[in-house]
């Protein structure tokens, strides 16, 4: 069978086989929970209890009135101490509910399923995974009902299922897939008859051979077909897997929709069928906790708003020396300065190992490596020199908004540039120079 | 919470394992081959050369770097040694160690170190050595010897493309055997005379990724196409490609000089021109240039036309330009 796959991209160390067996063990949720108002793309929740209230296990407590937000659940059932600032996963502190937890996980009564999830009508699921607070869960937490709602004129034909989980490191996806197959494909088939879409493919990288198996063999009966990708960074970044599977572009600033696709992470997917089918909300997720500098590397089913201390202690804490921990993967995930930082929607992994010295930087020597590897075809070393000089126009025009960040050019550079650092400070300046001439 | 202070900076946090060094030392290592064969075609008068012109391009490499006041570290990062070494293996054994320590200042010190150093050089330095010297002092450059394993005629001995240039026609051996240009033992430069000797590191290059395939690949192809029409039309006034790819500089220069990452292309495209440009230049100047031998010039001549070839060569981004 002929493998797919898009041009360029790289191939870094997977270190996949540190947790690849670890089954997804259950993390008992802690004496206090924080569950941050802002852990989605978009508009932050605003509070809807105080502090006092009593709340319920899946109870929502925050909630928006915008279209690009999502509501936040409370993972325990217990009383809120405080609503305030707390230190947050993407850097600058957030507003946070703070809950402390009764241990008696009383679900919240109004969370209901239905008993034939198929015969919902695309409003009602939409409704639902809006309501469950669902959120792209791959690691960008891009609000999913946004994603099930085309807008006017846009057909949707494929719905795309992303179990690649092309990021070093991280089985947290894998684990899921081989563990919860079923939720899938029937989230899979909720999210086609959402979508309105004919074709449901369910794509997963050559490295994950018995999750793709496993697909394969429980189809039967769901319209749809499972698809073997090359394993390949960055398979899994939305616009490389669409052009992967369907040799379709995702015109530049534009999303899937343009090109008739939606695409949803394994884990997202699996969330929107507990969601219709017995109406739990997002509040637990799958996280790999790994790494060199972590004793025991696990998978864990961790509730939203633990702090990263008690997923790290449990499994056996962090090793002498570490002083790296990354939030997501090693490729794109971010760097972390604060143990009480809660896992979030977006926590796919925590992944901590000993940095050694930082690499000197070189001069480019112009080995044109960043350009055979872009997977987006761009000219990393060019668009390092604009942003260096301030050339913000010629940034702009060599497509520096088209860069996804998925750093295969600073992974490969010999030189050590930090070619993403100074990229994404361009596109900063370029994206505000932009909304400043449409106002 | 000491044992917690954790380093923050953005992703990606990992880094392929290959450095600037490490590229410039793995060249350096598939010039052995050569170096080794030269010694033994020129003996001493190899080592001396070799022993001038890489102390030579390191002294002068350490002063610019004292003099701009940047991180001496950088002396050792195997660039000044390639430099010295190629410039080497493109004198001709003859030449005085005087003008060998010309050369090797000129080439560090207009070939990289004006334009800012590694990196920001247009020119493969050591051809601008080669350039230099070559202008300044033509007789000394094209004064040949013949290796220490040949028994000529001193007086009248002359490179395989300078046998060529002046000969009227091509008869029955009067060009240099095929066979003596692929072991090395005939005159020319230093370590350009062995094709096995190149081939050899140039393999161990490509196998490790180090060069890119298309340059040597463009620039043969095109010889190969000039020459051959040439050759097929009248065999008798023009000599075979094969005679041109395993004579003079070529290949040294197709494999370690036209590579140099610095003073070539970083698109695909634009690697694919650039060789084809010097492939065609080579051939062009060889048969109907003043000169016996054109690769020097052809590469500094593409070397040029790199920024306007990276420029206009980028590559497609995705999502743009296919019917969007």
């Amino acid at each position: 069978m002929r493998k797919q796959t898009f041009p360029r991209g790289t191939h870094p160390a997977e270190y996949k086989n540190f947790t690849k067996n670890q089954k997804l063990e259950t993390l008992d949720p802690p004496k206090k929970v924080y569950i941050p108002l802002n852990q989605h793309f978009g508009k932050p929740a605003d509070p809807i209890v105080k502090k006092g209230d009593e709340v319920l296990m899946g109870q929502k407590i925050g909630d928006s009135d915008e279209m690009f937000s999502a509501p936040v659940h409370s993972s325990v059932s217990g009383k809120v101490l405080f609503i305030k600032e707390h230190p947050h996963p993407l850097g600058s502190p957030v507003q946070t509910i703070i809950i402390s937890n009764d241990g008696k996980d009383t679900p919240h009564p109004d969370n209901k399923g239905t008993k034939d999830p198929f015969s919902l009508k695309p409003e009602e699921i939409r409704k639902r995974v809006r309501e469950a607070g669902i959120v792209g869960m791959g690691g960008a937490a891009f609000p999913t009902a946004v994603k099930l709602s085309p807008p006017k004129g846009k057909i949707i034909d494929t719905v795309i299922i992303n179990g690649c989980e092309c990021e070093p490191m991280l089985t947290s996806d894998y684990r899921v897939m081989l563990e919860y197959p079923d939720h899938i494909i029937k989230g899979a088939e909720i999210i086609r008859l959402a979508t309105g879409a004919e074709q449901m493919i369910i794509a997963v990288e050559d490295n994950k051979l018995d999750a793709f198996n496993l697909f394969k063999q429980k189809m039967n009966g769901f319209p749809g077909k499972t698809s073997l990708l090359k394993t390949k960074y960055p398979q899994g970044a939305e616009k490389n897997l669409i052009y992967a599977l369907l040799n379709r572009e995702v015109p530049s600033g534009g999303l899937p929709f343009d090109v008739g696709v939606v695409v949803q992470n394994v884990g997202t997917v699996k969330a929107i069928w507990e969601a219709v089918s017995s109406g739990k909300p997002l509040f637990e997720r799958a996280v790999t906790v790994s790494g060199s500098g972590i004793k025991e590397n696990k998978n864990l089913l961790v509730r939203i708003g633990t702090p990263f201390k008690d997923a790290i202690d449990y499994c056996g804490g962090l090793k002498k020396g570490t002083n790296m921990l990354v939030m997501g993967g090693p490729m794109m995930g971010l760097a972390q300065w604060n143990l009480e930082t809660p896992v979030i929607k977006a926590t796919s992994g925590l992944v901590a190992w000993a940095e050694e010295e930082l690499p000197k930087e070189n001069p480019c020597i112009s080995c044109g490596r960043c350009v055979d590897h872009c997977p987006m075809g761009l000219v990393p070393t060019r668009l390092m020199n604009y942003s260096k000089h301030e050339l913000y126009e010629d940034a702009d025009k060599w497509g520096i908004l088209d860069c996804v960040e998925c750093g295969c050019c600073q992974y490969i550079c010999p030189a050590k540039i930090p070619l993403v650092h100074w990229i994404r400070l361009a596109k900063n300046v370029v994206t505000s120079m932009k909304r400043k001439k449409k106002s | 919470m000491k044992e917690n202070a954790f380093l923050l900076k953005s992703s990606p946090h990992f880094r392929d394992k290959d450095s600037v060094s490490k590229i410039m030392f793995t060249v350096v290592i598939s010039l052995i081959p050569a170096v080794v064969a030269s010694v033994y075609f020129f003996r001493l008068r190899a080592v001396l050369i070799y022993i001038a012109c890489v102390a030579t391009c390191l002294i002068t490499e350490a002063v610019f770097l004292k003099v701009r006041k940047k991180d001496m570290s950088s002396l050792w990062d195997g660039s000044a040694i390639i430099t010295g070494l190629l410039l080497a293996m493109v004198l001709p054994p003859s030449l005085s160690l005087e003008l060998v320590i010309i050369g090797s200042v000129m080439a560090i010190a207009l070939g990289k170190q004006v334009f800012g150093g590694l990196g920001y050089n247009i020119f493969n330095p050591a051809l601008v050595g080669r350039a230099f010297l070559q202008i300044a002092f033509p007789v000394a450059m094209t004064t040949w010897i013949p290796p220490e394993t040949l028994k000529v005629n001193t007086a009248t001995f002359a490179t395989p493309l300078g046998n060529l240039k002046f000969l009227s026609s091509i008869t029955e051996g009067s060009l240099t055997p095929i066979k003596d240009l692929f072991w090395g033992n005939v005159g020319g430069c230093l370590g350009e005379t062995s094709a096995i000797a190149l081939l050899v590191g140039a393999l161990f290059l490509l196998s490790r990724k180090v060069i890119d395939w298309k340059i040597p690949v463009g620039i043969i192809g095109a010889l190969v196409v000039f020459t051959g029409i040439f050759w097929l039309a009248s065999p008798e006034n023009y000599a075979s490609p094969l005679f041109h790819i395993l004579a003079g500089g070529f290949l040294i220069g197709a494999f370690f000089m036209a590579t140099d990452m610095v003073t070539s292309p970083i698109t695909s495209l634009g690697s694919w021109i650039y060789a084809v440009g010097i492939g065609f230049l080579i051939g062009l100047i060889r048969l109907f240039g003043g000169f016996p031998e054109g690769v020097m010039f052809s590469i500094l001549f593409m070397n040029t036309f790199v920024p306007l070839i990276n420029r206009y060569t980028r590559p497609r981004i995705l999502g743009k330009g296919r019917g969007q």
